[in-house]
């Protein structure tokens, strides 16, 4: 304790390694072009952030509960197109609740074949992946979602309006953080989260509830990406039925980019809002400068192997793997 | 324990088994069905079935070793990609236009090195940071197919050499070029899987991996072994596809992770490592291959194949759990 160590040097560089380096690109980027950070252009990165945003603080619970969920993007979808559907239907008062009703069955099921079935939530939500994908073009007959009187519906405030001159959508991220934020950090719930996530058995033994606490997580994910989907509809009142397509993997890049362990255990809302908005900026940086959009693809790649490669260095107090 | 032995048998016999079942159930419900008049165990109709298995096969055999190994390769479908992309785009760069005909097995060893390369790339990330192959290969996944995108942007990349066309619609004693490709694929790694040291490594490192380490084998250049195999085999089902379709989508082999995925948890590999075999993957891929047919046949579209896949891979799963529940405060929730 006295003493900082080497082994304590570097993993105090490895957990802040990220922020560093989101401070250099910054930088770099401000340089390249000032309009970086301008307060429209900070503004509009979080703003379109938002939908990752949300979707990322439900699977932070997931991946710190030891899990994953890759079926969360083609969920987005879903939601997507049934609050869509809905609208012209039902009108918007019930298709909101409807639509959270439904995506919430799906994250129950989910939640029961992982949590008290405990299968291999990789393979299940990867089915599942699959699986909603079809439930999706099944319920809209492969056709495309769209609100027949765009003008007349108060719908569209969720992802275009203003609320005290700040997006609507960035202060359902901001709010939608705080909330969980202090249910994973200052509830029992939380700690369950953690304690199942970082040793199970332990967890157990000490009269947790495993399974519910999975469900639970899997649950929250999934009013997570319900809420996602209605900022995506409203945003764009009309949609496809492949909208969240891919956006698994965003996701879940973020957590990562956040420092949550992929084994589980460890993670925090707030680190996932840091992984989101340097997944944002780096994304918009690289656009400011004239980089060509796809490049930011294997920028990201970049950045995540070494965010992580830096966490378990630092946990294991060496660079390079033990791995002969 | 004492059921360890029976059950690979089981789980290899039970993946053919429900292939047999999926041919009953499909000529059976065709008659009622089906909007064509011709029958689904046709011959030519299976000939068909096992060339269109190729692309998924082929890269299945290598998911298989990797997942032995106790890994996994997420990045298939944009290597997938990229290596047709450098296969059908390099057909027509200039410093190969003396060649002729002859640009075509230069072209296919630029996709395979492709593969190879990617792979390479994968495995000595995982064997020299030491992150986990989940997160490498998830984070490829997405670079890989940026370099597909920047490579000609959203166009797709097209080009027909008819001779090439000609050799992969060719049938040699009545099974497609296509078909050839996966059954010599199936062959070498199965005899790799069960004759080789390479082979009984690979099972031993998924099983333990302190203990293999321990028996002196080097995991981390066998793991990278078998992240270039996988390359090679995702370049070479590009290489088996594109010869005949001439035209890459920067979005093409989208999913086909997915895809195989299910093919080799089908098949019985087990996603902790240390047991599964070729056997049961081709069994895994051929079950796969007739669901989506046999669904098509009696008139389901894509997106109920789609749900089909899924329910059934997680049904798949729980089986396999209840299999090798190992004792019984498993059974407690």
């Amino acid at each position: 304790m006295a003493t900082l160590s080497k082994q304590d040097i570097g993993k105090i560089l490895a957990r802040q390694g990220i922020l560093i380096a989101f401070a250099f690109f910054i930088i770099g980027f401000t340089l390249a072009n000032g309009r970086f950070l301008s307060p429209d252009n900070v503004m509009g990165v979080i703003r379109s952030s938002a939908i990752l945003g949300v979707m990322a603080l439900g699977v932070t619970f997931v991946v710190i509960s030891g899990n994953l969920d890759l079926s969360v993007g083609s969920m987005m979808s879903f939601s997507t197109i049934v609050v869509l559907d809905l609208h012209d239907k039902i009108g918007p008062a019930l298709a909101i609740p409807a639509m959270f009703a439904m995506t919430l069955c799906l994250g129950a099921f989910i939640g029961f074949l992982v949590g008290y079935l405990k299968l291999n939530s990789l393979i299940v939500t990867l089915g599942m992946l699959s699986a909603i994908h079809g439930l999706t073009l099944t319920y809209s007959g492969g056709k495309n979602m769209d609100i027949a009187d765009k003008d007349g519906t108060w719908f569209d405030v969720f992802g275009q309006g203003t609320a005290l001159g700040i997006p609507v959508p960035i202060l359902m991220f901001l709010a939608l953080a705080a909330l969980l934020g202090i249910i994973l950090a200052k509830t029992p719930f939380g700690r369950k989260v953690y304690a199942v996530g970082g040793n199970g058995t332990a967890a157990t033994f000490s009269g947790i509830k495993r399974a519910r606490t999975v469900f639970l997580c899997y649950l929250m994910s999934a009013g997570c990406v319900a809420t996602a989907g209605l900022i995506q509809a409203s945003r764009s009142l009309g949609s496809q039925n492949t909208v969240g397509q891919g956006l698994e993997l965003e996701v879940l890049a973020a957590v990562i980019l956040g420092g949550a362990s992929l084994l589980g255990g460890s993670g925090t809302i707030f680190k996932t809002v840091i992984g989101v908005l340097i997944l944002g900026f780096i994304q918009n940086g690289l656009l400011l400068v004239g980089l060509q959009f796809y490049v930011q693809f294997v920028v990201t790649w970049i950045i995540i192997i070494l965010a992580v490669w830096l966490d378990i260095a630092a946990k294991r107090g060496k660079l390079w793997s033990n791995i002969a | 324990m004492q059921a360890g032995k029976m059950t690979p048998f089981i789980k290899t016999g039970a993946i053919w088994a429900f292939v047999v079942l999926e041919l009953i159930f499909f000529s059976v419900a065709g008659e009622f069905l089906s909007l064509s008049d011709k029958a689904f165990m046709d011959l030519d109709n299976m000939l068909l079935l096992l060339k269109q298995s190729a692309p998924i096969g082929i890269i299945a055999m290598g998911m298989t070793i990797i997942m032995i190994n106790g890994n996994i390769d997420l990045s298939v479908g944009a290597i997938f990609a990229l290596a047709a992309v450098i296969l059908l785009d390099s057909m027509s760069w200039a410093i190969f236009a003396g060649l002729g005909d002859w640009v075509i097995p230069v072209s296919w060893a630029l996709a395979l090195l492709t593969g190879v390369v990617l792979g390479a790339v994968n495995g000595l990330i995982v064997w020299k940071t030491g992150v986990d192959a989940f997160i490498v290969t998830l984070g490829s996944m997405l670079g890989f197919r940026g370099l597909v995108f920047m490579y000609n942007g959203e166009n797709p990349t097209s080009e027909l050499n008819w001779t090439l066309v000609d050799f992969a619609e060719a049938q040699f004693l009545g099974l497609h070029t296509a078909t050839w490709f996966l059954a010599a694929v199936t062959l070498v790694i199965w005899y790799v899987m069960t004759k080789t040291v390479h082979g009984r490594n690979a099972y031993a490192i998924g099983n333990n991996r302190e203990a293999a380490v321990n028996a002196g084998i080097r995991v981390g250049p066998h793991m990278m072994i078998n992240f270039m195999i996988i390359g090679f085999l995702a370049a070479l089902s590009a290489v088996v596809f594109y010869s005949e379709s001439g035209s890459v989508n920067p979005n093409d082999g989208q999913l086909y992770e997915l895809w195989v995925i299910t093919a080799v948890v089908l098949g019985g590999t087990k996603l902790t490592g240390g047991a599964g075999s070729i056997v049961g993957t081709l069994g895994g891929v051929v079950a796969i291959q007739l669901l989506r047919k046999g669904l098509g046949h009696i008139g389901a579209d894509t997106e109920t194949v789609n749900l089909v896949i899924g329910l059934i891979l997680i049904a798949v799963l729980f089986l396999d759990r209840q299999l090798n529940l190992k004792g019984k405060e498993e059974l407690k929730i």
